[in-house]
Parts: C-alpha cells; structure tokens; sequence
C-alpha cells in the first residue's frame, strides 16, 4: 500500500545527503520559545525538526526531556497554544516538522480534529510512540492520509523481521530507529549498536532511516551516519537550554554537531 | 455480556496494548504464552503448593458478629489480610515470578504504592531466587519506611521515584522506563489489574483465587450458593478483581467497588477514578483515569497510599460503564472510622485501603438475608502511624 506522501519530509529524502535532525519540547525552556528556536534552526541549516508536545507521564523519555515536559506544562503549554505559535509559521519556515508525543494529549484533543490542525498548518510528519501499529490501521491512518501527515514509527533492536516489515509497510517519510533499547538520553555507545546499524544498512527497507536516541557528538553522528539515511538529537539539545535560551549557545552547538558532516 | 478481555486485549472499549515499539516483543511474549503457562498443570501444582504452603490460603470467611449487628445482614470477611505477606498481593506475585521463570527471565522489577506489591514481590523473588528491584515514589517512601526496610531486609534493592508526584503512577512509569532499558533479561510483575494487555487479565486471573475460594466458603456458611453482595476496594483494582472474577457472569451478586474519595469527592485532593476520570491513555492501557482537559495526569489524593492512583483497570472501568459492577465513592474519614471500629470491636487492624470497602457498608440498603461479602484485602500494621495521627487529631478536635 504505498502511498508516499508528496510533502516536505519526501522532498528532503530525495536527496542521498546525510539528514541532520533536532528535537525539542514545545514551549520550553519558555513558554514563547518555540518558534524562535524553529528559526535559529533552520538558520543553521538542520534538515528538519521534531517538536515533543510535553505530556505529564511519559515513559518513552529520560531525565533530560522529562524535565523538558515538566518545564513547558508549568509554562503552560497546552496543544491549542501549540497550534496557535505554528500558525502562521509556514510564511518563513520551510524545513519539515514531525510533531512527537505520547498517545494521550492528542486522544484528548480529538485524534482527527488533531490531524486536520496539523494539515492546516503545514505539519509534514506525526511520530506517537506509544500508538501501536494496530490501532493506528484500525482507526486513525485516513486522517494521516486526509491531511497529508506522514505517519512515522519507531524500530527498535528488539523489533522482530516480520513486525520490521510490517512497520515499514505502514511507515511514511522515515523509520525512527532507536540506537539501542533505552529511554531518551541514556550513555549507550553507538560502537556497542554497531551490528544493529550493520542489519540496518543491509536491509532493504521502503522507508529512509534515521537513528535516535543517545546521539550527542559529532563523532556519534558520523559513525552512525555510515549505516542510516541521517540522524536526530534530541537530549544533548534539550541540554544545552537547560539554562535558558541562549542563541550564541545554540549555534555553536549546531555547528559542533555538523563538524564533520 | 462477556466480561472476559478479547484476543486483542480489550474489555469493551478498554484495555489494549499502548506500549512503545521497545516494549512491543516483550509484552507480546507475555501475550502469547500467559495462559498457555497458567493452564500447565505442573505450573498449577506449583503455584497451589506455594499458595498454600508458603502463602497460607485458603484464608478464611469469617462472619463478622459486629458488622452483622450494625448492618442487620450478615457480613463475613474474606481474610485476604491473613496472608503471608499481608494482603492479597501475594497471590499475584508467586504466580508472575513463577511465570517470569518459565520465561527464562532472570531479574524482577516492580512497582509499590503504599509497598505491599513491592513486599510481595520482594518475598516471591527471595524464595524463588530471583534479583528484584522495587521502585517506589519518593513520597511513599516516606510514609510507608517500614516497608521499604522490609523490602530490604528480603534482598530487594528500592529505588526512589523522584519523577512527577513522586507516588506510584510515577514509580510505575519508572518502571516501565526501568523495563525499556532493560527489555531482554528482565520481568516486569505490576501489581494491579493496570497496565497493557494481558497484564489486566493475567493479574485478575492470579488474584481469582480470591473468589473461587469464596465459591465454596460461602454456600458452607450461609447455606446460600451465592452471596447478594460483594464488597471490595478499588485502587488498581487486584483485590476486586480477584473478589469479582468468579461471579461476573451470575448477575444476582452484586458487585460493590469502593474508591478513595480522599478529602471529599470535589475537594480537588481525591481519587475516585470513574466518578472523576474520563477515557485516555495512561500506563499502556485504555481506561478511565484523571486527567486535565489537555489529557495531562492529574495527582491523586488518598490516606491510603495503596488506593493513591489516579486510573483504574480497564475490567473496572468496563464494569463500571455497563453497570456490572456499582462504584461508590467513601473519604479518608470514612475508611479512617470504619478501621478503628472494626479494631475496637472485632480486633481486627484493616489496612487503609480494605477500610474504604467496610465503610461502603454504610452505602448499600442491605435487608437481613442478605449474605455480604466484603475482601479485607490487607491488615493495618503498616499503617499503625496514620491510625494514631488520626485518632490523635480526632481526640484533640473533640
């Protein structure tokens, strides 16, 4: 059932170049940051933009982004507001945005009145890692299909051969492989996934495949870079607005991670 | 109406598998081989063996003379609170970490509210030789110490949940965090009728022994071959569970669910799942829970630790929308009163949480034939500093 989307996340996966992506939590480190990040961001040449809507419990998330989420609902973050800062931001942001979060704030806000919010704006992907494939083909793929909204899905090192392919089948714009079973921003080594990266490249998947997870360095990026289609950070920044929005800081961070692209 | 979960894991519109894809082989493994495991009759001998050797069961039904008088019915309770361990948590942790085994798992983690989950598991995993790691929200670890000693002293290592509200749906997310690092050698035992399938049913069909026992202890009792009423507390829903499973399809027992109200149903510091929740995604189910109108977890308030989760399982919350099952909301000092005059009067010390379903009693219209039911899921001893801060603060305002 291959119905590639035709918007800006195909767009930028024509191209073999390494994909370089960040993620960061909406209305962190405050609450009108968003957009003014999504700028520095595309300024400094990033491929596309994940943005996390901040959720009380999410389980998929470590330290570093769980405060994140703690930090942008104090704020008072709420999906509404979020679709409020993006409204009118296709007039001067061109990258492509996936939107991330857990399952529960969309189910509440209405999964297609979700949708459609996403498509009006200009949303090209949508990743919910706790919506299990299933559900997904039972209920909500037409208004991903409706809305042009790319439906991303995690693999994992645990995901078996048959699930690989039936994850690829119902994926759109690109695979999200997790480096390596842990939470967001654990210490595991990207040498210790080599072998997983290894089964990654050699496999012919459908999907482009990007790694996240763990990814921190500019050396992680380029190793891990020899086996997928590009990569996402998402904890190592998050970090670095821990003290609160500095743009010097975040271009220089960038461009550390683009060193040796 | 079946109230039995489906293939794919649903009571209803409840229950499911939202899990992240990390999670996905494991639970999916637990999936396809609970029943098959539970219906071994080596894995049953075991299991009987050690409920009844180690564990103590059966436990008794004793008629209550004092609430029998006060209510004018006759009431018996189900000693859940006579159990090693306790509380009924034991029933359910021999039976996962058996499981666990036969998996070829080699670590325990688990999650605690008020610590008697973690206490049970910490026990399963000390006889059957399996390492264990508890973790419990940093607040309870307050309230609950000695039970953080005890887990201890039977081998397991605690850990503090420091995420969130610092209570057990944050040492639940913990340890599904705990569990997504760790996806290959180690076993996840929750301890209530929570969580993605087929934890729901798999720990309703542990605790079911709660009311097969009741199958043959109440027509040798009452004469009656089934009780009007069954009375159990809600927090999770374990104890309830189990009390329910058996007569979910004879619609004559009435079936009485009591969750915490805390302060006062409105009084912003309650926990009463389905009078305040509404339908969502929380701990890889689909259930009821409280939740803010953006779908933000909402902390919930109980003097009993053990009923301070903000959901319930998705079978209570299936129960509780087709009307099987009639839930009623009772505050601290409701459950507070009905556990020191059950102390005083039948010296009996109930845990917190078993108090909310004696003081349920007082809700239901009972006539003197009827034969009620009520699980005194646990016994009180680790709750002897609330039962004298209360008494205390009772003596002062009087």
């Amino acid at each position: 059932m291959s119905m590639l989307h035709e918007n800006r996340l195909s767009e930028i996966f024509r191209s073999s170049r390494k994909k370089l992506s960040i993620y960061l939590t909406a209305g962190y480190p405050k609450l009108q940051d968003t957009v003014p990040l999504l700028e520095i961001l595309q300024n400094s040449e990033i491929d596309f933009v994940e943005i996390g809507i901040p959720f009380s419990d999410s389980i998929m998330d470590g330290p570093v982004i769980l405060h994140s989420h703690q930090v942008a609902l104090e704020n008072g973050m709420t999906i509404d507001l979020l679709f409020d800062q993006l409204a009118e931001i296709r007039d001067y942001i061109s990258i492509p945005i996936v939107l991330m979060g857990s399952m529960n704030p969309v189910y509440q806000y209405g999964f297609e009145k979700f949708c459609r919010q996403c498509g009006k704006i200009g949303i090209d992907g949508l990743l919910l890692p706790d919506l299990p494939l299933i559900e997904f083909k039972r209920h909500y793929s037409t208004f991903y299909r409706q809305n042009n909204l790319a439906s991303v899905f995690m693999i994992s090192p645990q995901t078996s051969e048959e699930r690989l392919a039936q994850i690829d089948e119902a994926t759109e714009g690109f695979l999200y492989a997790v480096s390596s079973s842990s939470t967001t921003g654990a210490s595991n080594k990207m040498e210790d996934s080599q072998s997983y990266f290894e089964q990654l490249q050699i496999r012919n998947f459908r999907n482009p495949v990007v790694v996240g997870f763990n990814i921190k360095t500019k050396e992680d990026i380029s190793f891990v870079n020899q086996y997928v289609d590009g990569v996402i950070v998402g904890s190592a920044f998050v970090q670095i607005l821990e003290g609160g929005f500095d743009q010097e800081r975040i271009v220089e961070f960038i461009a550390g991670l683009k060193g040796c692209q | 109406m079946s109230y039995q979960v489906d293939e794919n894991g649903f009571y209803g519109p409840y229950g499911g598998s939202f899990v992240p894809e990390v999670l996905f082989p494991n639970v999916a493994e637990l999936a396809e081989n609970y029943q098959d495991i539970m219906a071994d009759p080596d894995f049953q001998n075991e299991l009987k063996r050690l409920l009844h050797r180690y564990a103590g069961r059966e436990t008794p039904l004793y008629p209550s003379p004092y609430l029998s008088g006060l209510y004018g019915a006759s009431i018996l309770l189900k000693r859940e609170d006579l159990c090693h361990s306790g509380s009924h948590k034991i029933n359910n942790t021999l039976g996962q970490v058996l499981l666990a085994k036969r998996l070829g798992k080699k670590r325990i983690v688990a999650e605690t509210g008020a610590g008697s989950h973690g206490v049970a598991t910490a026990m399963a995993c000390a006889l059957l030789k399996m390492p264990c790691s508890v973790y419990m929200g940093e607040v309870d670890m307050v309230r609950q110490f000695p039970n953080v000693e005890r887990m201890r002293l039977l081998g397991a290592e605690v850990i503090p949940a420091v995420s969130g509200s610092k209570t057990l749906k944050d040492a639940t997310n913990e340890a599904f965090r705990h569990w997504i690092n760790n996806p290959e050698d180690t076993y996840y035992v929750i301890g209530s009728v929570v969580g993605p399938h087929p934890y729901p049913d798999m720990v309703a069909r542990f605790q079911s022994v709660i009311s097969c026992e009741l199958l043959g202890q109440v027509p040798e009792l009452t004469g009656k071959q089934l009780p009007d009423y069954v009375v159990a507390c809600v927090g999770g829903g374990s104890n309830a569970a189990g009390s329910f499973y058996h007569f979910l399809d004879h619609p004559a027992v009435r079936l009485i669910a009591a969750e915490a109200a805390g302060k006062g149903l409105h009084s912003g510091f309650s926990a009463a799942a389905t009078f305040l929740g509404k339908e969502g995604i929380l701990h890889g189910t689909k259930t009821k829970f409280m939740q803010t109108i953006e779908g933000q977890v909402l902390e919930a308030h109980s003097i009993s630790a053990g009923l301070d989760y903000p959901g319930i399982g998705p079978l209570h919350a299936y129960l509780h929308d087709t009307g099987r099952a009639e839930f009623v909301a009772v505050t601290d000092d409701e459950a507070m009163d009905a556990g020191i005059a059950l102390s005083k009067n039948e010296g009996i010390i109930p845990a917190i949480e078993s108090a909310h379903a004696l003081a349920a009693l007082a809700q239901l219209r009972l006539k003197s034939k009827d034969v009620v039911v009520v699980c005194l899921s646990g016994r009180g001893d680790k709750d002897l500093e609330t039962y004298i801060q209360y008494s205390t603060s009772q003596k002062s305002e009087s």
